[in-house]
């Protein structure tokens, strides 16, 4: 009996390409990611995501910072910014500003977002701008040799912290919400479904839209505290994770064997930063006001060869 | 009859056994045999139950496994 293709296969099948793979740099793979990572689950996801929403690929852009994670822009097939470290939302706020027709996707580590990058993320949050961000979290810095990071939860051993961390943790959801985001969501890389569901809700609504995907370190993480391999945390995201949707995001805090909270936890309409600017300069400049983006549309539409000049 | 199957690209496998482990019918087992680069790639062990629902692609962190549906066959007539 043949292994890889089934015998009881209709006489003519076609024999179709992974759905993911018309958004990936083939040429690239296979990736530098450790196996038992989960960041290529979440980009599995992320394309699956991207067919369903039946959204145009010229018009999606991802920026990443500086991290494992941050490879994601190297590896996909989209228009991407592989940006300094931190400052993936910075460049992304740019692109959304100068040209709002695209739909721009942050997509890096907690360690770029979080940590180096924090202050980027309350900001974007606070304002609403338009930016659809994944955040990986592996609770440590992975890519430098897995030192402690703002969202290692407390006793877990890293790198910079040999006998247990003893910083409180960053929680992400609730700092986020706090700030103004207005779709907040955390999934694990075992919850497939639900975080291509999140993914593709991101997509299609606007404003600031935060993801953050639980995901294992099998090599620094997961190896220094005793927790396996990539398999054994995926297993435990099973048992681990109860999903509540309308949590108390204060409770929402990642500590070592306890129960992760998962769900969609914020979905709210605030004007985004584009709306407001409008809306509050046209108020108070009246017919002064000029309106950058009226012609914006027609001249992305010229780049793109859409219209011919004549 | 199985109602669809996985094609796997072994040369990008790391053997990290995520299909395997999450395919709702159990279909999957890693092959005995190594890759290029020494990982252990899954092969299909119970072909007859594979239902082809690509949650194997959706878990794969390499993009070396996905399901896919055969077309349904025509109704016979009586």
């Amino acid at each position: 009996m043949s292994a890889s293709l089934n015998p009881a296969a209709p006489a003519a099948f076609p024999i179709c390409e992974n759905p993911a793979e018309q958004f990936l740099r083939s040429d690239r793979m296979p990736s530098i990611w450790c196996p038992g990572c989960g960041i290529g689950t979440t980009v599995n996801c992320f394309a699956r995501a991207l067919i369903k929403t039946g959204i145009d690929p010229k018009k999606v852009v991802i920026v990443s910072g500086i991290g494992c994670t941050g490879r994601v822009a190297g590896y996909m097939h989209l228009d991407s910014f592989h940006t300094t470290h931190g400052r993936a939302i910075p460049f992304a706020t740019g692109l959304k500003l100068a040209n709002p027709g695209l739909t721009v996707v942050v997509y890096s580590g907690d360690g770029d977002l979080a940590s180096i990058g924090g202050n980027h993320l309350i900001h974007a949050a606070r304002r609403n701008i338009d930016l659809k961000v994944v955040c990986v979290n592996n609770l440590t810095y992975s890519m430098t040799g897995g030192q402690a990071a703002a969202t290692t939860p407390r006793d877990a051993i890293t790198a910079t912290s040999p006998y247990g961390a003893y910083e409180p943790p960053l929680n992400l959801p609730h700092l986020v919400a706090a700030a103004g985001a207005s779709y907040v969501s955390r999934w694990t890389t075992y919850h497939v479904v639900q975080t291509m569901k999140a993914m593709e809700r991101m997509l299609t609504r606007r404003g600031f839209s935060f993801l953050e995907v639980i995901s294992p370190c099998p090599t620094l993480f997961q190896r220094r505290n005793r927790l396996g391999d990539g398999l054994d945390t995926m297993k435990s995201y099973k048992e681990l994770g109860a999903t509540r949707h309308n949590a108390n995001l204060a409770d929402l805090d990642m500590t070592m064997g306890g129960e992760i909270v998962i769900g969609n936890f914020v979905e709210r309409d605030r004007p985004d930063y584009l709306e407001a600017m409008q809306a509050h300069l046209r108020a108070q400049l009246q017919e002064q006001y000029v309106d950058p983006y009226e012609h914006a549309e027609a001249e992305s539409a010229l780049e793109l060869g859409e219209l011919s000049c004549g | 009859m199985a109602k669809g199957s996985v094609i796997v690209r072994p040369e990008r496998c790391k053997g990290c056994a995520f299909c395997v482990e999450f395919c709702p019918p159990r279909v999957l087992a890693l092959s005995p045999a190594f890759n290029a680069k020494g990982y252990h790639v899954p092969e299909l062990a119970d072909p007859e139950k594979c239902t082809g629902c690509d949650l194997c692609g959706m878990y794969c962190p390499d993009f070396a496994i996905h399901g896919f549906r055969f077309p349904k066959p025509a109704p016979t007539a009586g």
